[in-house]
């Protein structure tokens, strides 16, 4: 369920970026003031415990495939909300640079759904309330499950809002959704099983771990409702701020081209490549289109097409020679620049 | 079994790319990651229905990679592997998107082909740049480099911890996974019961680890930080690669750049 790069669109992506980073830095500076210093190399070795963890897999009775723990809510048991954020946000970093799972743009939105709603939103929420202080074991049971299970469904349902509101995607909202919600509420009944069975484990073998996570901090909803809050003003304040120019010029990029060259388009002769550029130009304009509004663009072109047709047709001839052009002179100059393999230095 | 190893492997050789010593290793690491940033935003601006004005962009990726002396067949490889999830979304745009976008002599694409081809290819740019930036960079100095630009020391000493115990956690994890494969007889006792307390023991080891960590580090006098032993220098060559770089995307993303070239060609082949 990581969101990738090419699905978002930059306004989607910096705003959650933004909230994200926030997020980072307040629990950052929670965890900085913690009294327990053991935490800090807990929190590593955590982390990289996920790790190993994904690698090793179990096989699901009846059905032939085979399923791995997730880990986010485990952490969250474990650590409490504000060290397993951080930590879920650093095993999604290396996971982004080293496995290119999910992009570096995308990071905020897979810090959101996977790192936020389990720790901010499912553990206060749900986890707390239901185990409450002291938990038999039937509760945590029922309390590790239904966590899973909520977290598994607003996870992905981030996903699909995210990828809705780039508009990358031409698939409708409900056909996203009707795809990506059952098969999470699969895979959240199982990750809720395996996170049953590794507490539950864990809680036999050395209960003081799971005592320590729910003691050390009582963590009352005020903080975090207070993390919920500003993470939304946060984000609401940057997806205004985005939107708004987003809105008003073709894209933010542009705008800040404009902005800084002090000039809306840069004046052009009026010669051969010019005109071409102009025309380039004006496809360019052609915004981002942050809501679906596919016909309408659709319209746009045909009635441009319409229009010129001949000029449509050799713009677009043009672009595909220009494009095997410039991919030649990619891998030319990537195979020029290269060093020998004899060569020492 | 050979799978888990062998991700693992792989995951070990991006992280020796970085040990290069080539013009492009010796760069400060903020300029590759402002560089590196410049480049997914540029690439991910476009419009959905852009598709000539990407191929432009992998420009970049090549001549880094031959500059950084990058296995090319390792990070094709590697981007290949995340291909697919754009592929499966991607797919559903020619079903959903049948408005005619572009007419080539007598034939009719539309819409729907080219946001999924043009997915694919900004698939493969982001991914691949973010390879790239690791093999030219390494972990470490690429957390430095954040941490500099202003993100938290907590969360860069978590980076740097994560990524240490990682080789040592994924060893350990591939180990007690042999040991069940050998001990298991097809898919008996790979279930859930033998998975949970697996697992358990595994995190219960970690725990203890963790406390023996904490330990040495006090003992070494751990204060908070970590110390590097390259000392980065934000110089002219830095400011020339990230103004180059920046000034060639945004002018990439404004002025489509296939466009241009074919132009000119065909003005002179007319």
């Amino acid at each position: 369920m990581h969101m990738a790069d090419p699905l978002l669109s930059p306004a989607v992506g910096c705003t959650m970026w933004a909230a994200s980073a926030g997020t980072i830095a307040y629990c950052s500076a929670k965890v900085r003031r913690e009294p327990d210093e053991r935490k800090v190399p807990l929190m590593g070795v955590l982390g990289a415990f996920l790790f190993a963890a994904q690698m090793i897999n179990f096989s699901i009775p009846a059905t032939g495939s085979s399923g791995h723990l997730g880990g986010g809510l485990l952490l969250a048991v474990l650590l409490g909300p504000t060290a397993a954020y951080l930590t879920i946000a650093s095993v999604l970093v290396v996971q982004a640079l080293f496995f290119a799972d999910g992009g570096l743009l995308a990071l905020g939105c897979n810090m959101f759904n996977m790192g936020f709603i389990p720790a901010f939103i499912v553990y206060p929420l749900i986890y707390k309330k239901i185990a409450g202080n002291n938990p038999t074991r039937m509760r945590l049971t029922l309390a590790i499950m239904v966590s899973a299970i909520v977290g598994l469904q607003l996870g992905p349902f981030g996903v699909v809002l995210e990828t809705l509101f780039s508009g990358i995607s031409a698939l409708p909202f409900s056909t996203f959704a009707l795809l990506m919600q059952p098969i999470h509420l699969a895979i959240g009944v199982v990750e809720g099983l395996v996170t049953v069975a590794v507490v539950s484990f864990v809680q036999k073998a050395r209960p003081e771990i799971i005592r320590g996570a729910r003691a050390a901090r009582p963590i009352g909803n005020r903080p975090v409702r207070s993390v919920v809050l500003a993470f939304l003003v946060v984000a609401l304040f940057t997806g205004g701020f985005v939107s708004l120019f987003a809105s008003k010029n073709p894209d933010g990029l542009e705008w800040a081209i404009a902005r800084a060259t002090g000039k809306e388009e840069l004046p052009a002769p009026a010669d051969g490549i010019h005109t071409a550029l102009a025309a380039v130009q004006e496809k360019l304009a052609f915004m981002p289109d942050y809501t679906f509004r596919k016909s309408a663009d659709a319209e746009d072109v045909k009635k441009r097409l319409g229009g010129e047709k001949d000029a449509g047709l050799g713009t677009s001839v043009a672009g595909i020679i220009g494009g095997m052009m410039a991919l030649a002179i990619a891998f030319l100059s990537g195979l020029i620049l290269k060093k020998r393999p004899g060569r020492t230095d | 079994m050979g799978t888990i190893e062998g991700t693992f492997l792989d995951f070990k050789d991006l992280d020796r790319l970085a040990t290069g010593d080539t013009a492009i290793h010796g760069l400060d690491p903020r300029a590759k990651v402002l560089v590196t940033v410049v480049f997914i935003v540029s690439v991910v601006s476009f419009g959905r229905y852009e598709l000539t004005a990407l191929l432009p962009f992998f420009i970049f990726p090549a001549v880094i990679m031959a500059l950084g002396n990058l296995p090319v067949f390792y990070i094709v490889k590697k981007v290949a592997v995340v291909i697919p999830f754009a592929l499966v979304v991607g797919m559903l745009n020619p079903i959903f998107d049948r408005q005619v976008y572009v007419h080539v002599g007598t034939l009719d694409i539309p819409g729907g082909w080219i946001s999924f081809v043009s997915i694919v290819v900004r698939a493969v740019l982001t991914a691949g740049a973010a390879l790239i930036l690791v093999g030219v960079t390494g972990f470490p100095a690429i957390c430095m480099a954040l941490e500099k630009m202003g993100m938290p020391q907590a969360f860069a000493i978590q980076l740097l911890f994560l990524y240490r115990y990682i080789f040592v956690l994924t060893e350990e994890g591939s180990r007690v996974s042999r040991a069940r494969e050998l001990r298991s007889f097809g898919n008996r006792g790979k279930g859930m019961q033998s998975y949970g307390s697996l697992l358990g023991h595994l995190l219960l080891r970690t725990w203890q680890r963790a406390e023996r960590i904490h330990m040495a580090m006090l003992a070494r006098g751990f204060t908070g930080a970590f110390h590097a032993r390259h000392l980065y220098r934000f110089g002219r060559r830095e400011v020339v690669f990230l103004l180059g770089w920046s000034t060639l995307f945004i002018f990439m993303r404004l002025h489509n750049a296939s466009q241009l070239l074919g132009s000119l060609a065909t003005g002179i082949l007319r």
